[in-house]
């Protein structure tokens, strides 16, 4: 029985197995994939970014309890960075999340960067995907701890949730603006701290700055304590609110032919680049291109030039 | 085809109080070039089976000081078993009198490792012993 009927039957042993062959880039998932493919759509996705350390995780796991009060299963994909020194991660995510881990309505996975900019790894969007084709009704992807515009996130979430602390202060001014154009809610957590009513006015103001949203959309600034669970109840139901007026508006059609066109176009570059690479790694071609190019007998323009105009006039079958 | 990443689980069942043993494995096991997934304190043999499940990991190392490993550590196995899931392999450091090894190995435990094993030690039983899984 392949993976996916496997993972239609509620395998979980077999959905692991996947995110791994999807995360170590093996041909085979793709078959998977696309037998899952038709089985999902169905999951709200929501993305959680924000700088280390903001409480992102404790988060994660009060929305978590929340919609497993509702009934709700619940798929967690949690990113934390891969050393760029020794390849190696540590995923520390699941240590706020530990309660769940026995929860047959709850299934969560850590991933590791692996080089990957914009928040989260290469995997991250076809691990959500089997989350969908589990059955999962809501998906929480929480990103690495950097306070930047991360973009990916927010092609690939429904609702993008940007948490920010208190005592931030001034630096508030220096947070890139486009972290304020990218969060459809915004979280002001440790609100126990005492900036936190500062803080929770100035980002109001700057978000007032901004120009209109083409989704007419106006985002929120909440307050929470994660750690004992205070503000949740709310936060959830703004979640809800957000998803009612995507969903209810043209919003939703441009959210899903963005996310559309974005998925064709990496999955395209990610085809090309092995179609035309992978022959030239394999028959030792590739060390000798390196080796020409160290020693400037060749320029890499041209050098790609010709790899690319011989992988075509060769065609498909080869 | 691509190449795997090794991907070990870090955890600390029972009851009593500090990490620092199990954080010093998990630093060791990523500069080693290892996905740790770390669990921290105080997790339950289920908790650490589940976990163990879903995040693929292909070896779990368990650090324990309470004295509870006669049960903890066997108990962790034979969930893995009855979860059809004994291919990952569990090994278990900490506190462990040399007398209850032989009956901790018995229970499925791939290795033991005692205050004298130092985390090189470690690093390098996890190379050589635990490949990851197809
Ligand atoms: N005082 C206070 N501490 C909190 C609150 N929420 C979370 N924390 C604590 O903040 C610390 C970091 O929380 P995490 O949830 O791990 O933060 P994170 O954003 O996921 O961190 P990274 O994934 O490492 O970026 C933990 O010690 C939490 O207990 C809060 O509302 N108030
Ligand atoms: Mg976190």
């Amino acid at each position: 029985m392949s993976l996916a009927e496997r993972i239609l039957q509620g395998d979980t042993r077999a959905a692991a197995r996947l995110m791994r062959d999807i995360d170590d880039g093996y041909a085979s998932a793709r078959e998977e994939l696309k037998l899952l493919y038709p089985h999902s759509g169905s999951a709200y996705l929501i993305g959680i970014t924000g700088p280390p350390g903001a409480g992102k995780s404790t988060l994660v796991d009060q929305v978590t309890e929340a919609y497993r009060r509702r009934g709700k299963r619940v798929g967690i994909v949690a990113v934390d960075p891969t050393s760029p020194f020794t390849g190696g991660a540590i995923l520390g995510d699941r240590i706020r999340m530990n309660r769940h881990a026995d929860d047959e309505g709850v299934f969560i996975r850590s991933l590791a960067t692996r080089g990957h900019l914009g928040g989260v790894s290469r995997s991250t969007g076809d691990v959500a995907l089997v989350m969908d084709a589990m059955g999962m009704d809501v998906v929480i992807i929480e990103t690495v701890g950097v306070g930047q515009d991360e973009v990916d996130i927010v092609k690939m979430a429904h609702t993008t949730v940007v948490v920010m602390v208190p005592g931030l202060g001034d630096d508030i001014q220096a947070i890139k603006a486009g972290i304020l154009e990218i969060g459809d809610v915004f979280v002001v957590n440790k609100s126990d701290r005492p900036d936190a009513d500062r803080t929770v006015r100035e980002l109001t103001t700057m978000l007032e700055m901004n120009s209109a949203r083409a989704d007419d959309w106006r985002p929120k600034v909440m307050r929470t304590e994660a750690h004992r669970g205070t503000g949740i109840a709310e936060l959830v139901e703004e979640f809800e609110t957000h998803r009612s007026h995507l969903f209810g508006s043209a919003a939703i059609n441009r959210f899903l032919a963005e996310k559309g066109a974005r998925t064709f176009m990496e999955i395209l570059k990610d085809r090309l680049f092995a179609e035309v690479f992978a022959p030239l790694e394999a028959d030792g071609r590739f060390a000798r291109i390196v080796d020409d190019l160290a020693n400037r007998r060749i320029d890499p323009y041209s050098a790609v030039e010709a790899v690319v105009a011989e992988r075509f006039a060769a065609g498909a079958d080869n | 085809m691509a190449e795997r990443t090794l991907r070990v689980l870090v955890g600390k069942p029972g009851l009593d109080g500090h990490d620092r043993g199990a954080k010093i494995i998990a630093r060791a096991f990523r500069d080693a070039g290892f996905e740790v997934i770390y669990t921290g304190l105080h997790q339950t043999p289920e908790q650490i089976v589940s976990a163990a499940i879903q995040e693929d990991v292909d070896c779990v190392g368990l650090s324990i000081l309470s004295g509870a490993h006669n049960t903890l550590l066997p108990r962790v196995c034979q969930l893995l078993k009855e979860k059809d899931a004994d291919d990952i392999m569990v090994f278990g450091g900490g506190v462990i009198p040399d007398d209850d090894i032989p009956g901790l190995k018995n229970a499925g435990l791939k290795e033991v490792f005692t205050p004298g094993s130092s985390t090189e030690d470690i690093v390098k039983w996890v190379r050589d012993n635990v490949h990851p899984r197809a």
